[in-house]
């Protein structure tokens, strides 16, 4: 019943009084459902918890410094190359996505009329709901096979910006949309330009807001694997700096494959990788909210 | 001057900088882009996924068996002007029904867990522990699906094949048409509790915002009237918020069916043959894009490699439909909201 107790206002003093007439039934009957919610939500933290738990208690011992200098070697090794290849394509997905992603948010919140809006919001949900497999596949049709750039940090790049792109345009368009009308008609007051207020007036005001989602979504192409394995393939070397045939090795790979390795070497790998790659997004989440709702507090303290 | 300065279009007229017109039209360049991609995947799904459409027919939908065919035999097999191995048969029944029971499963574990701790996030948490409950829900929809299946690989299967599945087969008998036990724990199952896990917090995340954005009103209305807490949130603000709540799960439904890595680690990957109980090894059609490249990639036709093209494409109208019938759900609820 603590839960219940917790809970503030409405339910608390319906159990008090049920607890002053005297009958536990009653108050069992009335409070039943609030407990069972409660337990939902402690198990479904419990199982996060356990989770996280599971990774870092086996990834953090494996965890070593000589896994950054050395590449993997079959079922062994270290992790330079997958931590490296990583970067590089998310860096490369993040390049591409500012700008196809902002430049629609912004098309889509400042200059479009509304039934190419609609449509264009409509594909970008309808992208949203791809599954990254599919998406994977389409970069093999496309990049790998019919441009012939075979497996390649510009294929899994691509791939990685698509999964991206409708977090960072939904982003930029719903930060943009917010904008006070009163800021912007302060802007043209002054006698500034549309495009004028749009540089110096919402995008500023909008920018905490875009950033967040694209920290999101950076999280999110942290942990791809489905979208890379058809593109950017695998490869024991360090990454090399072609955008074309190179393979790129990422660590995402080396957890799927190597937790199916028979060795206790490959284990100790895959909770590494995974381990690494928890706390990266761990970090650009909470990141990304805390920074959130600073920026959302300060705004709303400045108006 | 506010009407002319909002409109932009005859602030253009008025005063054209050399940056409005970058970015004007840089911006709808960017834009196209983004639409043209959603069609970009579409076409080219179709177009490669094409030979093998005219190879495999309706087969595909009703034959069980996925055979490359023979790789070393000369000669090939036509089927609807395309050629394939001798033998080959891509039939993807076994993929279809693993997919749809192994994500009836998990929205059946995944929803009323949903429902419940939405409920217990909006009513119960005290308010300064909202953000920290809230930022942990919505990381746990951050955690990679590859994750979940090392999670998955490491203590769920071993659960199921160890505790689980000899738990039933000793102290269950007259359920025995769930399965005799599980062998390897790999399966059915293991997959729908994973999917389970991982859908239901983005499904919670979702029906929290609805709750949220309900109107007060209704909650303190019932009060007024004399029903508890519970009473209120179950006979008031569930069924007034229904559409929206069924419209998150579909959102979420459309991420079971989609969803690869964590799935292809612990479906146990069947080929051939349909499940005969809950312990018994599926794949889905997403997993077996990723599993059966290997493969494919060896058929001198290329007709199993454009076959998982048609899978791509299967699974590409499947959620399409579920996202659709999803957002037009999302759209009349919240043409119902308005009236409230």
């Amino acid at each position: 019943m603590n839960e219940v107790a917790m809970s503030g206002s409405p339910v608390q003093a319906s159990a008090t009084r049920s607890m002053t007439r005297g009958s536990v039934l009653v108050t069992v009957r009335r409070n039943i459902g609030w407990v069972v919610s409660a337990a939902a939500l402690c198990s479904a933290l419990a199982i996060l918890l356990a989770i996280f738990w599971f990774v870092l208690a086996r990834g953090l011992p494996a965890l070593k410094p000589q896994l950054f200098t050395t590449v993997t070697s079959g079922i062994a090794g270290g992790l330079e190359n997958a931590i490296l290849g990583t970067l590089m394509l998310v860096i490369f997905a993040v390049a591409l996505v500012a700008l196809i992603g902002f430049g629609t948010g912004i098309w889509l919140s400042s200059y479009a009329s509304p039934k190419p809006r609609a449509f264009v919001r409509l594909l970008t949900d309808v992208l949203a709901g791809v599954p990254s497999v599919v998406v994977g596949y389409f970069g093999y049709i496309l990049l790998v096979k019919i441009a012939g750039w075979q497996f390649s940090l510009a294929g899994g790049g691509i791939a990685l910006m698509i999964i991206m792109l409708p977090y960072v345009v939904r982003g930029t368009d719903l930060a943009l949309e917010a904008v006070p009308r009163e800021l912007r008609e302060g802007g043209f007051a002054l006698g500034a330009t549309y495009t004028t207020v749009l540089m110096t007036v919402s995008w500023p005001y909008a920018l905490p807001g875009i950033f967040t989602m694209l920290l999101l979504a950076t999280g999110i192409a942290l942990g791809e694997t489905a979208p890379l394995i058809y593109t950017a393939g695998w490869s024991n070397y360090l990454p090399s700096l072609h955008l074309t045939h190179s393979p790129v090795p990422y660590l995402t790979y080396v957890i799927w494959t190597f937790i199916s390795q028979p060795f206790a070497e490959s284990h100790a790998l895959a909770f590494a990788a995974a381990a690494l790659l928890m706390m990266m997004i761990v970090v650009t989440n909470v990141f990304a909210r805390s920074w959130l709702e600073n920026m959302a507090r300060k705004q709303r303290g400045e108006r | 001057m506010a009407i002319v300065a909002l409109s932009g279009a005859s602030q253009r007229r008025s005063r054209v900088a050399p940056l409005d017109i970058v970015l004007r039209y840089g911006t709808t360049a960017t834009a196209a882009t983004t639409a043209a991609i959603v069609f970009l995947v579409a076409a080219f799904l179709v177009v490669y996924a094409y030979p093998a459409l005219a190879f495999n027919g309706f087969g595909i939908l009703t034959h069980l068996e996925w055979n490359l065919g023979n790789q070393y035999g000369t000669g090939v097999e036509r089927h609807g002007g395309f050629s394939g191995a001798p033998g080959a048969s891509f039939g993807a029944i076994v993929f279809i029904v693993g997919t749809v029971v192994s994500s009836a499963f998990a929205m059946a574990i995944a929803t009323p867990l949903a429902i419940l701790v939405a409920i217990a996030m909006h009513y119960q948490v005290p308010r300064r522990l909202k953000t920290p409950v809230n930022t942990l829900v919505e990381l746990m929809a951050g955690v990679p699906s590859v994750v979940y299946g090392l999670w998955g690989i490491g203590v769920l299967v071993p659960w199921i094949a160890n505790s689980l599945g000899p738990f039933f087969a000793a102290h269950v008998p007259m359920l025995s048409f769930i399965g005799s036990g599980a062998a390897s724990g790999n399966g059915l199952l293991a997959t729908a509790f994973i999917l389970a896990v991982m859908i239901f917090p983005i499904m919670a995340a979702t029906m929290r915002d609805v709750l949220s954005t309900f109107p007060k009103i209704v909650f303190e209305g019932a009060i007024g009237l004399g029903a508890t807490p519970w009473q209120a949130v179950t006979t008031m603000v569930l069924p007034a918020i229904r559409t929206q709540m069924f419209a998150a799960a579909m959102l979420a439904l459309g991420r079971a069916v989609g969803e690869t890595m964590a799935v292809l680690m612990v479906c146990g990957s069947a080929l051939n043959q349909l499940p005969q109980s809950v312990f018994a090894p599926i794949n889905t059609i997403a997993a077996v894009i990723v599993s059966q490249l290997d493969s494919a990639l060896t058929d001198p036709t290329g007709m199993a490699e454009r076959s998982l093209a048609e899978l791509a494409l299967i699974l590409f109208a499947i959620t399409l439909s579920v996202n659709l019938i999803a957002r037009l759900i999302m759209r009349g609820g919240d043409r119902v909201k308005r009236t409230v």
